[in-house]
């Protein structure tokens, strides 16, 4: 077994390991919990929760070249503990964050992916502020002026790599209950919020040449230390952007019994409304088979509060994410009552 | 069965010819299986080092100078995009041992390096635990105690090495900055240049990605040496398996006339071969497996000195290696038996048995002998000539040793027989005679010894040679009286400023290391003093090459350097991004793997920004050395081990050139202890039958000790004559040596020497090992029942 695939097992739960990984969902003595009361609070909140096992910096992006090609990319920065903090540790290279970048960048036809490992203190990686900047290596996640509404964002492969700017034109919205974003029926929780509102300009570097693109962009912040409960062996997550304005953000977490939803309607103002387990249905249609799984690629969305029924299809069915601990992360097209384009995410998937 | 047992009762009735055969096979196995279990043992070790990093095949940058890489360095390079992974690696010392602790940081590492935190599933978890875990090599002792990591025993680590996460090797070794960085293989493209982000580090090859290939020659070395010794012991194996064969012709014949068909009797004797062989192969594979213990430690010196190569001084069991031991054993037993065997299998059925007509029957076959002997002899010396590489220099010696061994005995009947046509006297014609009769008999031994002598001879040679040109090399090389190595460049021009008016010459040794056609190449500028101009030890050069250097119009390259880029004097370099210069000198540097080159001191800083020159040569008054040790002790804080004398540092060299070739010499001296033991197997053999020869002439006259005492006057004369061919061949050898396989070994060529003392000395050992060979069957001869010679008249066969 590959150490780095341990390493990652600090981040999720029992992807590709057997049944009955515990660690995120129980366990999580000495770290801090997530708080209903906790007020969110900028800038401090934009930057590192160290008390908290795991956290996310999450950027999905649809976007369009100027050739008329769709595109997608995706730019993540994860940060997980490996044990609760304390006292400070005698080396500098005993820092118990380690960081995890993935990038990738999707076509109709094709998909790339990468990864960056580091640890924490030491400067390799980390988020600073204000003003606002993730970063490991060379790629960027960094904010011009106060705040997160300007974001120039930056991340390199071995095939490709991909400089884009982020300007929101709508306010951050708060999930679950001010924030509060509950994840299964005994309680387990996350702090989330996003900004579902960016608009994106910037190049594509691909292995043929350099494309100019445009397109909406996502971006998702979550800190947490048990966001799964024990049975829980995955999800599937979307963001979608409709063609009126709207958005919406849906979860399915996949238990041993029950699965456990949510949502949170934005209307084109920005007015959020936040859905908790049972008010969307996620229905897979059809399956592909991608690196040896069964992936359900196109999805039934039905959201019957909100007059939704959509096909969600995955722009290319491909889009897997081949890092050390691999997922399925790629843009949708939607067709239905609805129409749009949006991101789906989708993690546990056993290899047959 | 009944075949068998009869065929063995002969072993009963001659219980010294067993042991004989059963120690010389058992030699024999010995030193080749020892040598097979270091070349083994060593191997292993490169390949354990292969798997970790340190000696993995894999770029590094390092600092400029050797020093560590600020951390900031590392963290800049990786966020301008470089994929480099931090290495912090050094000595700890635990207890009565010290261990390399290599700390890897498995977040950046390739993956081929992280894959030893694989091992061991219960292990990985608590890889990033604050206490942590560690690898080593199975057996090491834990003396880092409650503070330490939890160690894994892994086959994968090298004995001595320790690897763990960074954080633990920071911590164990208080060290902040990586040692070095290694490079992914696949890099982003457009990368910053490495200068723009830290200028004061550089690309580096792993220091031992040619381990191997360096390595190749010693362990080809010793594959020979221990090739030879088995060849050595081959001989006696078969004749003593060829007299034990004749003297039991008459029971193979008794046995055929009773009805034992022939395939029977070749099953039976096969099978006697056989059995003899696996019992003396396992008991050499225990001597061969002591041997090696013993010599380990020496060859895992040597390693270290010469090539940086980490040896385990232990040695490990290996059933592989007891099988192919055991195998060889057989197989060379059934190779020296085949002769025997077949003479059984073409024996006439009726026909006498007579020892005499084997041994003239193979008188001729001793022109074909010669003829092919010197076939091989002119071969070698071809092979040496035209070929110019390592396997070609081991053919040339290989052809020339047997070739040699081949025409032995052609070359002693032509002198006896040249000798006895000068006779005056008739014993002595008779004495001359009666050795020519003998010579067949003698000479698979005499053959044995001729290539102990000659190896010994040329191995001599070679080391001799080296030694000399070695310490009249240092004594030019180290010309200053005393060396200082300050901490910083910063400190030695303190250093040097405070010495000026206290010493007779300061000379700064200032270098800086850059690539020449991507290799590395130490640049070194030296200021203008007489000291250089008088000392250094030029090879090749013109008549003005120090005013010439001096006008920064020439440079001076190594030997290495000249033979690696086929460069000679005259020719034009271009410096690394700097101007071209005419080579007008090389220079001999031996000990030194690495090219490099003088230009001078003011050209070096003209050129180059980044010189390293924290150390100083000083002349001075040997009789002053105290007093400028000392105020410069108090003046500066200086290493223990900062200043040095010429003589100690002299002895420094001559005692690691000396642990280089220990392990050859240890070798040498046992391939003569074969020989000798051959030449003892042989004369017991012919003592045995040579009673009917020395019957008439006891009868007409000569007194057994008169006969005794002849026989070793003339076995030492043989021993003599045989030393006298082995002193040419042996000089051929040491010059393949010296100017085929150290030229490709080391890169550096030497002079032939000669020393007639040395071979004086072996020529004693190998009479003194003659004599004491032949002293017993010349006993016997002495203590000879007058009957049993008698016997010989009335006993006709």
């Amino acid at each position: 077994m590959n150490v780095r695939v341990l390493l990652l097992c600090l981040f999720w739960t029992n992807q590709g390991l057997t049944q009955g990984f515990s660690g995120l969902g129980t366990d999580a003595v000495g770290y801090a919990i997530a708080d209903r009361e906790y007020q969110i609070t900028f800038p401090q909140d934009h930057l590192a929760h160290p008390d908290f096992r795991i956290e996310w910096w999450y950027i999905t992006a649809t976007l369009t070249g100027a050739d008329g090609q769709e595109y997608g990319i995706q730019w993540t920065l994860f940060r997980s503990a490996s044990r609760p903090g304390g006292e400070p540790p005698e080396t500098i290279w005993a820092d118990p964050q380690i960081w995890m970048g993935h990038a990738g960048l999707t076509t109709p036809d094709r998909h790339f992916s990468a990864e960056r490992l580091a640890r924490g203190g030491i400067g390799q990686a980390g988020v600073t502020g204000p003003p606002f900047e993730a970063y490991i290596d060379n790629w960027y996640m960094r904010a011009s002026g106060d705040g997160i509404d300007r974001l120039d964002i930056y991340a390199q492969g071995t095939e490709f790599s991909y400089q884009l700017d982020l300007q929101a034109n709508g306010p951050l919205i708060f999930h679950g209950d001010a924030g509060y974003s509950v994840k299964s029926p005994e309680g387990q929780a996350s702090h989330y919020y996003s900004q579902p509102f960016y608009e994106v300009s910037g190049v594509l570097i691909l292995p043929e040449g350099p494309v100019s693109v445009t397109g909406d962009a996502w971006l998702d912040r979550e800190w947490s230390s048990q966001p799964l409960s024990a049975d829980q062996e995955g999800w599937d997550w979307i963001s979608l952007h409709f063609d009126d304005g709207a958005r919406l953000m849906g979860f399915r977490l996949r238990g041993a019994d029950t699965d456990f939803t949510s949502a949170s309607w934005i209307d084109a103002d920005g007015t959020v409304t936040a859905y908790g387990d049972g008010h969307l249905e996620l229905r897979p249609l059809g399956l592909s088979d991608v690196e040896g799984r069964e992936i359900p690629t196109e999805w039934q969305v039905i959201f019957p509060e909100r007059g939704v029924d959509v096909t969600v299809s995955a722009m290319n069915p491909n889009a897997w994410m081949d890092v050390s601990f691999p997922y399925w992360e790629g843009p949708v097209d939607v067709a239905g009552t609805q129409s749009g384009r949006g991101y789906l995410e989708m993690t546990g998937y056993a290899a047959e | 069965m009944i075949t068998l047992k009869t065929i063995l009762s002969h072993w009963r009735r001659s219980p010294l010819q067993f042991l004989v055969l059963i120690l010389g096979l058992a030699m024999a196995t010995a030193l080749w299986s020892g040598v097979q279990a270091i070349n083994e043992e060593a191997r292993q070790s490169y390949d354990r080092s292969a798997a970790r990093l340190t000696e993995a095949a894999l770029t590094r940058i390092e600092g400029r100078n050797d020093t560590d890489i600020p951390l900031i360095d590392y963290v800049s390079l990786r966020r301008a995009g470089w994929l480099v992974s931090p290495v912090i690696e050094g000595t700890l010392a635990t207890g009565r041992d010290e261990i390399l602790v290599i700390g890897i940081d498995p977040l950046t590492a390739p993956t081929a390096l992280s894959a030893v935190f694989s091992e061991g599933n219960d292990a990985t978890p608590q890889f990033l635990d604050p206490q942590g875990v560690a690898f080593v090599a199975p057996g090491t002792p834990n003396e880092l105690g409650e503070t330490g990591p939890r160690l894994i025993e892994t086959p994968e680590i090298a004995p001595g090495v320790m690897m763990t996460d960074i954080s633990i090797a920071a911590r164990l070794l208080q060290q902040r900055d990586p040692s070095y960085l290694i490079l992914a293989l696949d890099q982003p493209s457009d990368l910053p240049r490495l200068e723009e982000i830290a200028p004061n580090l550089r690309l580096a090859d792993s220091p031992s990605a040619d381990l191997d290939r360096l390595t190749d020659s010693f362990h080809l070395n010793l594959s020979a040496f221990g090739f030879l010794s088995f060849a050595v012991g081959l001989f006696i194996v078969h004749a003593t398996i060829g007299l034990a064969f004749e003297q039991r012709r008459g029971m193979f014949r008794t046995l055929r006339a009773l009805g034992t068909s022939l395939p029977i009797l070749v099953a039976a004797l096969v099978l006697e071969v056989t059995v003899l062989a696996a019992i003396a192969g396992g008991l050499g594979l225990t001597l061969g497996y002591f041997l090696a213990a013993a010599l380990l430690p020496d060859v895992a010196g040597t390693l270290r000195t010469l090539y940086g190569a980490n040896v385990d001084g232990a040695l490990s069991f290996r059933p592989i290696w007891a099988l192919s031991g055991l195998g060889i054993a057989v197989l060379g037993a059934w190779v020296a038996a085949a002769q025997a065997i077949y003479r059984v299998i073409n024996m006439p059925l009726l026909a006498p048995a007579q020892p005499r007509a084997w041994a003239l029957a193979s008188v001729r076959s001793l022109r074909l002998q010669a003829i092919g002997g010197a076939t091989l002899v002119i071969s070698g010396i071809g092979f040496a000539w035209f070929g110019g590489n390592l396997v070609t220099g081991f053919l040339s010696m290989a052809g020339i040793l047997i070739g040699a061994a081949l025409v032995l005995p052609g070359v002693l009947s032509m002198i006896l027989t040249a000798l006895t046509s000068r006779a005056t006297s008739a014993k002595t014609e008779w004495a001359l005679a009666d050795l020519r009769i003998q010579l067949p008999g003698l000479s698979i031994a005499l053959m044995a010894l001729l290539l102990a002598l000659s190896a010994n001879i040329g191995v001599s040679t070679m080391v001799g040679s080296f030694r000399a040109t070695f310490n009249g090399w240092l004594d030019q090389r180290l010309m200053a009286e005393l060396y200082v190595r300050a901490d910083s460049n910063d400190q030695a021009e303190d250093v040097r400023a405070f010495l000026l008016p206290r010493v007779d010459a300061v000379l700064p040794v200032s270098f800086t290391e850059r690539s020449y056609q991507s290799a590395p190449i130490w640049v070194y500028g030296v200021v203008d003093n007489a000291s250089y101009r008088d000392n250094w030890p030029l090879l090749d050069t013109v008549s003005d090459a120090w005013d010439q250097l001096y006008a920064d119009e020439a440079i001076l390259i190594n030997e290495q350097m000249a033979l690696r880029h086929s460069l000679a004097v005259g020719d034009p370099l271009s410096l690394p991004n700097g101007p071209e210069l005419t080579i007008a000198g090389i220079y001999s540097d031996y000990g030194n793997p690495t090219a490099q080159v003088i230009i001078s001191s003011r050209l070096l800083y003209a050129t180059y920004n980044d010189i390293e020159h924290q150390r100083t040569g000083l002349r001075l008054d040997p009789a002053d050395i105290p007093a400028v040790t000392e105020a410069l002790r108090s003046e500066f804080s200086l290493a223990p081990d900062a200043i040095i004398n010429q003589s100690d540092l002299k002895a420094q060299s001559v005692a690691i050139f000396d642990q280089t070739f220990r392990i050859t010499e240890a070798l040498n001296i046992l391939t003569l202890a074969v020989a000798a033991f051959a030449l003892f197997s042989s004369m017991l053999t012919l003592s045995n039958m040579r009673v009917p020869q020395l019957a008439p002439i006891w009868a007409l006259g000569m007194t057994r000790a008169n006969l005794a005492g002849l026989e070793l006057v003339r076995i030492l004369c043989l021993v003599a004559l045989t030393w006298a061919v082995a002193l040419p061949v042996g000089l051929g050898l040491a010059w393949v040596l010296l100017a085929v396989v150290n030229v490709e070994a080391f890169g550096w060529r030497l002079p032939l020497l000669f020393f007639p003392a040395d071979w004086a000395r072996l020529l004693g050992y190998a009479l003194v090992a003659s004599f004491l060979a032949t002293l017993y069957p010349a006993l016997n001869l002495l203590r000879l029942p007058p009957a049993q010679l008698l016997k010989v008249f009335s006993n006709e066969r």
